[in-house]
């Protein structure tokens, strides 16, 4: 157990060591020489450079500029970490599987990794002990329906399914239904990946939501936002957008195994305070961490 | 609030003229709003800088027109630079060889395989006799998926259980040297082939997809990224071209929000041309880049350019010359209102014409404006059961005005208010577009600008 977790956090650290790297070589090479304000530019830039935004990396920098007085590099590092610490702590709320059948819907836009997500969540879950259900309430995308079940096959769990083209509040409904029925712990449903920008899509979602409160109070009980590291500032609209149709309770960073920073990240906790629940480092049934904000943040930076 | 670039630039150009030609000192406010809009739409910072400096070698030196306002004269510099980077090359497909091999490679998720069902469609369209081949055998069900596309769109696709030479088939290399050889029996004349996602830093799936493109020959390796990319983009089109010599880019995932600044630096930083754009979850979802209006997109200027086509397809010379004399005199009517929103109907969806629009996406977020296809029903409902004096000078309508206008529509008050409201808001947005000149409501009506 401790081992998993141990190197669970090694590849955590490999995969952010090259953002650290990105943002680390800016801030060396910004030691040599330059002047005070030479120096939070060249943070500044780092920042941006790691998709953290215009707006946040100048805010981050000018609270820096009000408290660093000096051209220490190493309390300069220290500083900046602690700006990205503070913002990120209270993100910092790993998700707790209530009473049962606990409910969780992923949502996303198209091939942020809202499948692998979960099937990585569901190997979670049934390796500790869990009876854990799957639905497929993708009904849109060619073969999502197959993903679903491949995975389920490759974590040995369930999956309640219709047929492509069909209603997945239908879906939703049966898996609800079945969860209760089989007093199934974990209930995690899968959905279209969709433009936060299509309002009938969205509408769709919601009509998804309501299905399953209906059968179920309280539930669902976490509508994990999946985002990929890889984008750029349209994170942000992404997270508003899921945000003001269905209430997102908790957010799933992905593909942070790559070279892409995820910074954008932290302009989304800054706005929506939504909890970050867990990070996706790799395609495996293990690469699902939870998101802790010391690792993050130390990695960063 | 609504203030796209254009409005900043005239706003911090204000000044300018008189002072005879753009210089250093003049135009570094306006560079700094570049920068900024840049970096926002997620162009890479190394990518912005460069540009920053190219804007301004161009603009310097520059007579100030009297003709045009330097606020509009400093958009056409930048926008015309920026269309000309991201344009360039022939974005046409090379298709070499027989068959012609196009590969697509990308990062997970970028929409490699719906975007190889496009493909397919679109040669099928052109007359070739295209082959799907699925060579990504890593993620679960993606074999399946094609196979489901390749279907709906009527086109061929490999089969590696039931392959007409019985071979035993391992990896995607199998697949790609299998699906060649059923290509020549058969005499398809071009293979698309989608491959896994993997990351431009995993040396082994670099290292098979290297060996791919060793068994395949293809004409194209077309790099697939996903629009909303953000500054990582230079270095996975980089990392993915010194690999395996990348021919081109599509950018997916076109008809969201996102600005797409990523188009720029992979341009950039690649040299290679960026030939399609995918905008939408269907097969036929896919169309040529065109620089002028990504360039607008990024600006954050609308696609004006777009809406320009359509309009001319709709307004008529005279009438456009007519409407722009009363803009001029701003003597815009609810009555002409109406008009336009008949006409409008004719472009499309309220919705797709707004979203052309600059800073529309702007003004909807800051109002929540939702845009609802009956509303213009309700609207001209409402303003056929208006006097001509309210529609000609809307300020004179009172509350009871208001209450008799709602009663005689079948509306509700708060519906005439928004109405009214609306008006002046499009008032606003058409002085906004009078200004800009060339490319404003002018050049709309009027036809291509020049
Ligand atoms: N390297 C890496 N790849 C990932 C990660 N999470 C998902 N992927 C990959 O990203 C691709 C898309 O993942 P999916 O799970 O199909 O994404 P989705 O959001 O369900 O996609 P749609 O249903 O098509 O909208 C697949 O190739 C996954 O293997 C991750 O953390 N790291
Ligand atoms: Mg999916």
């Amino acid at each position: 157990m401790f081992d998993k977790l141990k190197s669970g956090l090694a590849s955590l650290k490999a995969g952010l060591a090259r953002t650290h790297n990105a943002i680390m070589g800016g801030v060396d090479a910004a030691f040599t020489g330059a002047s005070r304000e030479g120096i939070l530019e060249k943070l500044e830039e780092s920042l941006i450079l790691a998709d953290v935004g215009v707006g946040a990396s100048g805010e981050i920098v000018d609270k820096l500029r009000g408290v660093f007085g000096g051209k220490d590099p190493e309390r300069l590092k220290q500083l900046l970490r602690d700006s990205v610490y503070e913002i990120l702590k209270d993100v910092e709320r790993p998700l707790e599987a209530g009473p049962s059948p606990f409910v969780i819907m992923a949502i996303g836009i198209n091939g942020v990794g809202k499948t692998t997500t979960i099937g990585k969540l569901a190997g979670r879950y049934s390796g500790e002990g869990k009876a854990v259900l799957m639905a497929a309430a993708d009904t849109f995308r060619a073969a999502a329906i197959e993903q679903l079940e491949l995975w389920g096959e490759r974590v040995g769990c369930p999956v309640i399914r219709q047929t492509q083209g069909g209603d997945p509040g239908a879906v939703a409904f049966d898996a609800v239904r079945a969860a209760v029925s089989r007093k199934t712990d974990v209930l995690i449903l899968d959905t279209a990946g969709r433009l936060h920008t299509k309002v009938n899509l969205m509408e769709e979602l919601k009509k998804v939501k309501k299905v399953v409160g209906r059968e179920l109070t309280g539930a669902p009980h976490e509508i994990l936002l999946v985002l990929d590291a890889s984008t750029g500032q349209n994170a942000l609209n992404q997270a508003r957008l899921f945000n003001e149709a269905v209430g997102v309770t908790g957010i799933a960073l992905t593909k942070l195994d790559g070279t892409a920073k995820g910074g954008i990240i932290i302009a989304v906790a800054n706005e929506l305070k939504i909890p970050i629940r867990f990070v996706g480092i790799g395609e495996g049934v293990g690469d699902l961490k939870d998101f802790n904000a010391r690792d993050f943040t130390d990695a960063l930076i | 609030m609504l203030e796209s670039l254009s409005d900043k630039f005239r706003k911090v150009l204000k000044d300018i003229r008189g002072q005879g030609a753009i210089s250093e000192s003049n135009i570094q406010d306006a560079l700094k709003e570049v920068r900024l809009a840049l970096l926002e739409a997620d162009v890479n910072f190394g990518v912005v800088k460069d540009f920053c400096a190219a804007v301004k070698v161009k603009a310097l030196g520059k007579e100030v027109m009297e003709s045009l306002s330097p606020g509009v004269q400093f958009t056409k510099i930048v926008h015309d630079e920026l269309a000309t980077l991201l344009g360039g090359a022939d974005a046409a497909l090379e298709l070499k060889g027989r068959p012609a091999v196009i590969m697509l490679v990308g990062l997970q998720g970028s929409g490699k395989t719906t975007t190889t069902a496009k493909i397919a469609l679109e040669l099928k369209k052109r007359g070739r006799n295209p082959y799907i081949v699925p060579a990504d055998m890593f993620r679960l069900a993606a074999t399946l998926q094609l196979k489901k596309l390749a279907s709906e769109i009527k086109v061929d696709c490999f089969d590696e259980e039931g392959n007409s030479l019985g071979a035993d088939i391992k990896d995607p290399a199998g697949i790609c040297a299998e699906a060649l050889r059923v290509a020549a029996i058969i005499g398809y004349d071009t293979l698309i082939v989608d491959t896994a996602g993997r990351h431009h830093v995993d040396a082994e799936l670099m290292g098979e997809l290297k060996n791919l493109k060793e068994i395949l020959k293809p004409s194209e390796i077309l790099f697939v990224a996903d629009a909303m990319t953000g500054q990582d983009a230079v270095n996975t089109a980089k990392g993915f071209d010194a690999a395996v010599g990348i021919t081109g880019v599509i950018l997916t995932k076109f008809d969201g929000d996102a600005r797409g600044g990523a188009a720029l630096s992979m341009r950039l930083s690649t040299g290679k041309p960026i030939k399609f754009v995918g905008t939408g979850e269907k097969s036929d979802a896919l169309e040529v880049f065109h620089p002028a209006r990504v360039a607008g997109r990024i600006l954050d200027m609308g696609d004006v350019l777009t809406l320009v086509e359509k309009a001319q397809g709709v307004f008529d010379e005279k009438e456009a010359k007519e409407l722009q004399k009363k803009l001029k005199k701003d003597s815009f009517t609810l009555e002409d209102f109406k008009e336009q929103i008949t006409k409008i109907k004719k472009l499309g969806s309220m919705e797709s014409i707004l979203s052309m629009m600059p800073g529309f996406d702007a003004l909807k977020k800051a109002k929540d404006i939702q845009v609802d296809e009956k509303e213009l029903v309700r609207v001209e409902a409402i303003i056929n059961s208006m006097t001509k004096k309210e529609r000609t000078d809307p300020s004179c309508l009172n509350a009871s005005r208001r209450s008799r206008i709602a009663k005689g529509s079948g509306t509700k008050v708060q519906d005439i208010n928004k109405l009214v409201n609306q008006y002046q808001d499009m008032r606003k947005m058409m002085k906004v577009f009078k200004t800009s000149g060339a490319k404003g409501l002018k050049g709309m009506m009027q036809g291509r600008p020049r």
